[in-house]
């Protein structure tokens, strides 16, 4: 019987988030929006590097940060993917405390809402990849692709991403008016910290710390390994670390970060309920 | 006994720390004090009170959406703060006068998705959404999206899904705000029916509506400033206004009156006033009828001029006006 409501509810929660993502009165401008906004930004990442390097494009450094960038789009999708779900129900549907009260595990909820997020966000990392091989000629070897340990970076990866969410969530039910973007300004935040772009190497020496504790950079990391291994080698700051090693460094960060989110979500939420915040509305 | 009771609040009390700014102190609020409730398995319950009396905190503290400041609550045995979840399984809520629902599934799909959180087949729930919105008057509409209702029938909407998961204690929030009087009607009717229906269901409702705590519930707890001024059946309520004769005049008073005066009469029980443009409304509670003619006398010494006088039996209405010295929609 639970284990049936935990199930339903998740299912019932990503078709509702899905319902949402793609509630475009227009659905041919949902699709040209969700292929034009990733190579958007990725062009405008292109033109700086070739203006950079004067079109080196063959240096190692470019697919580094072109694959960095390309996976980098779950992080901002995922994670306000599920913290914004607490401002739509609670503001705007103004169902939150109906779904409190029903015998749901809210996290359980909240990932469920976040998957709609997760499939568009694939959706905008797959045009991204797609636009590097065709085009700009990132060398992808599929021969050389270790796809086993791509798949499990990626999951690993966006279920960490997940826990993160979900301590924005429980963020975002405390602060009742200051968390609009709290998604996508805390993902802009950690750019710069999770070799996304560019390698730790480049940061100050007291800045590194924060890129080398969190599990977004060995996640990057694994993924890029695992797309374009042969080359690899050439990327710097994890040249000494095997791929087990990373997986688990990754697992561990992970799982210290989830821990961190799963605690801290807990603190809200019973910070929430003492304050009357679950079913306050701003009228913003 | 325990198993008879079904909902139990202990010295419950909440305090609301407000603050308008960030440079302003926080400042105390207390929306509800010491409340003892004691409500039995199958008992319809009426919280009866005027705007801010502390009804709706009262339903969030049982509800397990809100915590209590002191005291302890309980909802068919299990503490609402120790094992929320074991509450959450039995219970649902509605609150009236709002809008909730997700706009852009059609209202089978609002109701749907709500019956899936709580475990319920699909089949029975596919056709307990036929039956309610049946009874309730909203089948033709449930593959309209919910946006395109208007405020009523989403109301309905929400009341259904209220009902839907079958619980063994069911919270109303001003079930009939905002509805017109014939769907009001419905809805009380339904409340009726449904507890009829099955002996082991509880259901606290909450209004500001005497009638419909009058019509509906075997009892009714009176409150007004957190705190629970009375509680007993309607009957005895009124019945202990049996003694007193009460008044309702009606007043020409361009001037306004002093009502101090009129409190101050020896065999004054109490009294309320409803001031409108074109008229005056003084209800006015007496020990007996003898006191009548010193009333009459006060209203000529303060130049009123009477346009009406009319002798009533009590109502609770006349409960609250004694209790508290004003009329429930006055407060
Ligand atoms: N979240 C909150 N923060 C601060 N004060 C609150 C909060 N919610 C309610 N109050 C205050 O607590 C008191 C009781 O409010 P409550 O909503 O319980 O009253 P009510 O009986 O439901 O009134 P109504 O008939 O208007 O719905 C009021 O003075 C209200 O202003
Ligand atoms: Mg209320």
């Amino acid at each position: 019987m639970k284990n049936s409501i935990s199930l339903r509810s998740f299912l019932s929660a990503s078709w509702l988030g899905w319902k949402i993502e793609s509630n475009w009165t227009d659905p041919f401008l949902f699709a040209t929006y969700s292929i034009i906004k990733p190579l958007a930004s990725a062009s405008i990442l292109v033109l700086m590097y070739s203006i950079v390097t004067d079109q080196n494009f063959n240096n190692p450094m470019f697919a580094y940060l072109y694959l960095g960038n390309a996976f980098y789009q779950y992080v901002p999708a995922v994670l306000s993917g599920i913290s914004w779900t607490i401002i739509d129900d609670r503001e705007h549907y103004r169902t939150l405390k109906y779904i409190y009260i029903a015998p749901v595990n809210i996290p359980l909820y909240l990932f469920g809402r976040g998957v709609a997020k997760f499939i568009t966000g694939s959706f905008a990392v797959l045009i991204t990849l797609l636009a590097g091989f065709l085009f700009l000629k990132v060398p992808f070897d599929f021969q050389q692709t270790n796809w086993p340990l791509f798949f499990l970076s990626l999951i690993l990866g966006i279920l960490m991403l997940a826990l993160l969410g979900l301590l924005l969530a429980g963020i975002t039910l405390v602060t009742a008016r200051h968390s609009y973007y709290i998604g996508d300004v805390v993902a802009s935040g950690l750019f710069l910290f999770t070799g996304a772009i560019f390698p730790l190497e480049v940061l100050p020496v007291w800045l590194r710390p924060v890129g080398y504790a969190l599990p977004i950079t060995y996640w990057l990391e694994l993924l890029r390994r695992s797309l374009v291994g042969n080359i690899a080698k050439a990327f710097p700051t994890f040249t000494s670390m095997s791929n087990f090693d990373l997986i688990l460094v990754l697992l561990l960060t992970s799982l210290i970060a989830g821990l961190i989110a799963i605690f801290l979500f807990n603190k809200c939420n019973h910070s929430a309920r003492e304050r009357g915040l679950i079913d306050i509305s701003t009228n913003y | 006994m325990k198993n008879y009771v079904a909902i139990e609040a202990r010295n419950l009390g909440r305090i609301y720390k407000i603050r308008n700014n960030r440079k302003e102190k926080f400042k105390e609020l207390s929306a509800l004090e010491n409340v003892n409730l004691n409500i039995k398995k199958g008992e319809l319950f009426g919280l009866l009170g005027p705007n801010g009396a502390g009804k709706t905190t009262l339903i969030k503290i049982l509800t397990t959406l809100l915590s209590p400041t002191t005291g302890i609550a309980t909802v068919v045995g299990f503490d609402v703060e120790k094992s929320p979840e074991e509450v959450r399984k039995r219970i649902n809520m509605v609150s009236g006068g709002e809008t909730s629902g997700y706009g852009l599934l059609t209202v089978r799909e609002n109701l749907w998705m709500f019956a899936q959180f709580y475990g319920i087949d699909g089949k029975v729930a596919n056709d307990r959404i036929k039956k309610l919105s049946e009874i309730v008057g909203i089948s033709d509409r449930l593959n309209t999206k919910s946006s395109d209702l208007s405020t009523g029938l989403r109301q309905k909407m929400n009341i259904i899904r209220g009902f839907l998961t079958d619980p063994q204690v069911l919270f109303l929030d001003e079930p009939t705000l905002g509805l017109d009087v014939g769907a009001s009607r419905d809805v009380r009717t339904f409340i009726k029916g449904w507890m009829s229906d099955n002996g082991e269901r509880t259901l606290l409702l909450t209004t500001h509506y005497m009638v419909e705590a009058d019509e509906l519930c075997d009892r009714v707890a009176i409150i007004n400033q957190g705190k629970v001024l009375a509680c007993d059946t309607p009957s005895n309520l009124k019945r202990t206004l049996q003694k007193e004769a009460i008044f309702n005049i009606n007043l020409h008073a361009p001037s306004g009156l002093d009502m101090d005066k009129f409190k101050k009469i020896t065999g004054v029980k109490n009294c309320a006033l409803t001031q409108k443009p074109e008229n005056t409304t003084l209800d006015i509670i007496l020990e007996d009828d003898s006191v009548l003619s010193e009333i009459i006398a006060e209203t000529s010494r303060q130049t009123l001029r009477i346009l009406r006088l009319e002798k009533r039996e009590p109502s609770l209405e006349d409960v609250f006006i004694k209790l508290v010295g004003q009329k429930i929609e006055e407060v």
